[in-house]
C-alpha cells in the first residue's frame, strides 16, 4: 500500500478517490445488467413463461449479449434534431443516476463521502435527472418523444413533492440528514420492529409509490407508453445512446431501492438483534425492494395520465402531510413519555 | 495557487459564461439550459464557502423544480426571434441606463469596508458543526416572524395564482374513484333465472348437416 502511495506521490488522493468510485460504479453496472435479466426472468415466471434461456446456461449470458448488440449498433441522429443537445441528453440522465451513489452508505465505514447533508444531496442530485428526459424529448425533433418528455416532466415534478415529504418524516425521526446516522437511529433490541417502516408506515408506502413514479416504472410508465407514443422520450435513440437511458433507469431503480432500505428498513442492520449486522443485509433488502418493483410491473396495468396526477396531488401528498403532523406530535412531550412510543423515538 | 482558488475560478468562469449565454443564446431552450448551468455553478461557489445547505437548496429548488417548469413552458412556445428583436435599438438607451445603474449599485456595495472584511479571519468551524442545524436554529428563533411572514406571502401567491388561472369548463367528465371501488356486483350484473329453451330441430329442418 505504502509503495503504491509513494508511486503516485501528490496525485495519490485523486487516484484513491477514483479507485473507490470505480469500486462502486463497476458493481453497479454489473447489477444493472443482471437486473434486466432478473426482470425478464421474474416477469416470465409470473406469466408462466421461461424468459430468456438461450444465451449461456439458463440465459445467464443474455445481458452480455444485449450489451454487445447495443454497442455495435449505429447511432442515428434524426434530421433537423439539435445534435449537440441530442447527445448531451443521455449524459444528463446518467450523471445524476451515478453521482447520487457517492453519499450512499453500504456499512458504517463503507461510504465514499460521509457528508452531513447526505439526504438533501441525494434529493438535489436525483431531481436533476428530469433534464435528461426533457432535453432528449425536445432535441429529438419528434412528436412522440416530445409528448413523452412532457408527460415525464409533469409526473416527476409532481411525485418529487410527495417523496420529499416522506423524507421529511425520516428526518424528523432521526434529527439528522446524515444517512449513516439515520441508520444508527433505527438500531435497537427489537430488530426489524424498530426500523422506521413501523412508525412511518404511510410514509414508507408513499415513498415506494413515488419511487415507482420517479423512475418511470410501470404502472407509472406513461412517459414511454408503447401503445400510445411508441417509446416516449427515447424513441429516436439507438445503439449506445439508448443503452445509456436504459442504464440510467435501472441504476435509478437500484438507487431508490437502496434508499428505501436505508431510510425505512434499517440499512445494514440485521433484522434480529442476535444476528451480526453487515453490508449483506443492505444488499438483501435492496434486492427485496427491487423484486417489489418487478412485481408491480408484472401486476398492474398502466395508469392514465389524469389518474397519475390525481394519485400524486390528491392522495399521496395529503397522506404524507397528515402523517408528518402525527409524527411531529408524537415527538412532543406528553406522548413521547409513553413506553410504546419510546421504542422508536429515543 | 491553492486548490480551492482554482475551483473558485473554474466555477466563477462557468457562472459568468452561463450568464452571458442566457442573454446571447438565440434559442430560448438553450437560454434556459444556460441558466441551469449558471445556477449550478453558483451552487458550487456556495459549497466552496461551506454553506452546504444553501448550495443544495439552490439546486433542489431552482434547478430541480423552477427551471424544469420554465423549460416546460419555453419548449412549447413558438417564438419568432426577429419579431422579438424588433425595436432593439429604440429601447437600447433606456436598457443601457438601467444596466449601468445596477452595475454602479453593485460596485458601491462591494466597495464598502464592511463587505471587504467579510469572511476574513473566520475561526474554523467547531467539531460537530452543522450548517443546516445552525441555519434552522436561526430561522426558527431569531428570525421566526419574518420567516413565517415570508411563507404566508408565498402561500398567498400560490392561492392567488390558482384562483386567477382556474377555469371550470362545463361538461367535463371525471372519475370518482371512491364511487368506483364501492361498486358491487348487483349494480352491474343482473342474473336472470331461465329454463333452457328447446327447439324442435326435425320440424324446422335447421341444424342438420347439408
Amino acid at each position: 500500500m505504502a509503495e503504491i502511495q509513494a508511486f503516485f506521490g501528490p496525485a495519490w488522493p485523486l487516484v484513491w478517490a477514483l479507485f473507490r468510485i470505480v469500486l462502486i460504479v463497476l458493481p453497479l453496472l454489473g447489477a444493472v445488467a443482471y437486473l434486466t435479466l432478473a426482470e425478464r426472468k421474474v416477469i416470465g415466471y409470473m406469466q408462466v413463461r421461461n424468459g430468456p434461456n438461450r444465451v449461456g446456461p439458463m440465459g445467464l449470458l443474455q445481458p452480455i449479449a444485449d450489451a454487445l448488440k447495443l454497442m455495435t449498433k449505429e447511432i442515428v441522429v434524426p434530421s433537423d434534431a439539435n445534435s449537440f443537445l441530442f447527445v448531451l441528453a443521455p449524459v444528463l440522465i446518467i450523471m445524476p443516476a451515478m453521482a447520487a451513489w457517492s453519499v450512499l452508505p453500504f456499512s458504517p465505514e463503507l461510504v465514499l463521502a460521509n457528508v452531513d447533508a447526505g439526504l438533501l444531496f441525494i434529493m438535489a442530485i436525483t431531481s436533476m435527472g428530469v433534464y435528461g428526459v426533457v432535453v432528449a424529448g425536445w432535441a429529438s425533433n419528434s412528436k412522440y418523444a416530445f409528448l413523452g418528455a412532457m408527460r415525464s416532466a409533469a409526473q416527476i415534478v409532481a411525485y418529487e413533492i410527495a417523496m420529499g415529504f416522506a423524507l421529511v418524516g425520516v428526518l424528523v425521526m432521526s434529527h439528522s440528514l446524515n444517512l449513516v446516522e439515520i441508520v444508527h437511529q433505527q438500531e435497537g433490541m427489537l430488530g426489524f420492529l424498530q426500523w422506521n417502516w413501523v412508525p412511518l408506515f404511510p410514509l414508507f408506502v408513499v415513498y415506494f409509490i413515488s419511487g415507482l413514479a420517479e423512475t418511470n416504472r410501470a404502472p407509472f410508465d406513461v412517459a414511454e407508453g408503447e401503445s400510445e407514443i411508441v417509446a416516449g422520450f427515447h424513441v429516436e435513440y439507438s445503439g449506445m445512446t439508448f443503452a445509456v437511458f436504459f442504464l440510467a433507469e435501472y441504476a435509478n431503480m437500484i438507487l431508490i431501492s437502496a434508499l428505501t432500505s436505508i431510510l425505512f428498513l434499517g440499512g445494514w442492520l440485521a433484522p434480529f438483534s442476535f444476528l451480526p449486522s453487515g453490508m449483506i443485509w443492505l444488499l438483501l433488502k435492496t434486492a427485496c425492494v427491487l423484486f417489489l418493483f418487478l412485481w408491480c410491473r408484472a401486476t398492474f396495468p398502466r395508469y392514465r395520465y389524469d389518474q397519475i396526477m390525481r394519485l400524486g396531488w390528491k392522495v399521496l401528498i395529503p397522506v404524507s402531510l397528515v402523517w408528518l403532523l402525527v409524527v411531529a406530535l408524537l415527538m412532543q412531550a406528553p406522548l413521547r413519555q409513553l413506553p410504546i412510543i419510546q421504542i422508536w423515538f429515543h | 495557487m491553492e486548490f480551492s482558488t482554482f475551483v473558485f475560478y473554474a466555477f466563477a468562469t462557468l457562472l459568468l459564461s452561463g450568464g452571458i449565454g442566457v442573454i446571447l443564446a438565440r434559442n430560448p431552450v438553450h437560454a434556459a439550459l444556460f441558466l441551469v448551468l449558471a445556477f449550478f455553478s453558483g451552487s458550487g461557489l456556495w459549497m466552496l464557502l461551506e454553506a452546504e445547505f444553501l448550495a443544495i437548496s439552490l439546486v433542489l429548488v431552482y434547478v430541480g423544480a423552477v427551471m424544469v417548469l420554465f423549460l416546460f413552458v419555453v419548449m412549447m412556445l413558438d417564438i419568432n426571434l426577429d419579431q422579438l428583436r424588433e425595436g432593439f435599438w429604440k429601447y437600447f438607451p433606456l436598457g443601457g441606463l438601467v444596466a449601468l445603474l445596477m452595475v454602479g449599485e453593485l460596485v458601491l456595495s462591494v466597495m464598502t469596508p464592511r463587505f471587504s472584511h467579510l469572511g476574513r479571519n473566520l475561526p474554523p468551524a467547531p467539531e460537530g458543526y452543522s450548517n443546516t442545524r445552525e441555519l434552522g436554529m436561526q430561522l426558527y428563533t431569531t428570525y421566526v416572524y419574518p420567516f413565517e411572514l415570508a411563507s404566508v406571502v408565498l402561500l398567498v401567491a400560490i392561492v392567488a395564482a390558482i384562483a386567477l388561472t382556474l377555469r371550470r369548463r362545463k361538461g367535463t367528465k371525471y372519475q370518482n374513484p371512491a364511487q368506483q371501488i364501492r361498486v358491487r356486483r348487483e349494480d352491474r350484473v343482473r342474473m336472470v333465472e331461465m329454463n333452457a329453451e328447446k327447439q324442435d330441430i326435425a320440424a324446422t329442418g335447421q341444424g342438420e348437416p347439408s
